[in-house]
């Protein structure tokens, strides 16, 4: 790979059938992050300013994660978009702090049982 | 935890919800979809990654259509428990050579539930490799479909050649109650795993 993160990767005709995800990231193919697909992402405003940059998947993406967060998965499955897609988008969100996007947490670093048990005890009760 | 407030809007600043993952693997059409179905909150969602060729690596793609690109799609649930906690279960891509997919999705995931089908357990095989290669816990549950069981849980056990704490049970992947039942093994295996002072290795870094 040759391309850097400061230089946005165009993608040409040999791209095949995948030119509008590529047209809604302006041409990047890769993102900045590499949000795991449970990463949360939640709104931080109500609506995005009209703004140029900002385009309607990204209204669309600060539209859902306003009731509650959403994982990054969530968010690519409602927009019909590929993950890789959402991440360029979610980095155009962030950098205009429209959303919050939160890792989840390693499990090998929880201290203890709780959420183990949480999840058996709600599993429990469906 | 702490978490960073954004500028004056107290609301959207509340403590977001821990998120966990759990993957569901096995062979093509062994019943992931139908397991995630069964215990999610809403029916299955689909999120699809891109792949260009150097993704792909030096696997073999040729039967797959000779695009530059090609489409890996996952299956996925969710269930809420109260306002601070979310399961997300993970169907794997069943192209089994897609193994960096594997490993974003395996990265942070709770453990492993392996789908087998009896009259096709081999198809199992790679997704028990792959957990054990990664050290990721995980349990084997035999997809009894429409009651065919033909061989009995030390037989599957024998076959897969599993270590012997590795929990092998039957299930019935269109059950909810079966289905919650293998989670709850999973995690409890996992809870096992942890006291024991086994942590799995971080995958995928």
């Amino acid at each position: 790979m040759t391309t850097s993160d400061a230089e946005p990767r165009w993608v040409d005709d040999d791209a095949g059938p995948v030119v509008r995800p590529y047209a809604m990231t302006r041409g990047r193919a890769i993102a900045k992050n590499r949000f795991n697909v449970i990463s949360l992402v939640a709104a931080t405003r109500v609506a995005p300013p009209a703004e140029v940059g900002i385009g309607p998947e990204h209204i669309r993406i600060v539209g859902l994660c306003q009731e509650r967060p959403l994982a990054m998965a969530e968010v690519a499955a409602h927009l019909g978009l590929p993950l890789g897609t959402v991440r360029v988008l979610l980095d155009d969100l962030l950098a205009r702090q429209l959303v919050r996007v939160t890792e989840p947490a390693q499990h090998t670093n929880l201290p203890d049982n709780r959420v183990f048990e949480a999840l058996i005890n709600g599993l429990r009760a469906l | 935890m702490d978490y960073e407030r954004s500028d004056g809007d107290e609301a959207r600043a509340a403590v977001l919800p821990t998120a966990v993952k759990i993957l569901v693997a096995g062979g093509f059409g062994v019943g992931k979809t139908t397991l995630v179905g069964a215990v999610s909150e809403t029916k299955p969602l689909r999120t699809e990654e891109l792949l260009s060729e150097q993704g792909v690596g030096v696997d073999d793609i040729s039967g797959v259509e000779s695009k530059s690109t090609t489409t890996v799609a996952m299956d996925f649930g969710r269930i809420s428990f109260g306002d601070d906690l979310v399961l997300y279960l993970f169907g794997t891509p069943g192209q089994d050579r897609f193994w960096f997919v594997w490993d974003e999705l395996a990265l942070g995931a709770l453990g492993a539930v392996v789908l087998a089908d009896t009259r096709r357990l081999a198809d199992c095989f790679p997704s028990v490799d792959y957990f054990e290669q990664h050290g990721l816990p995980f349990v084997v549950a035999v997809n009894c479909f429409d009651g065919a069981r033909r061989y009995s849980i030390d037989e599957v056990k024998l076959a897969l050649n599993l270590d012997p704490e590795v929990p092998v049970m039957l299930c019935d992947a269109r059950e909810r109650d079966s289905s919650k039942d293998v989670l709850i093994t999973l995690l409890e295996h996992v809870m096992k795993g942890r006291a024991a002072g086994r942590e799995p290795a971080s995958v995928g870094s």
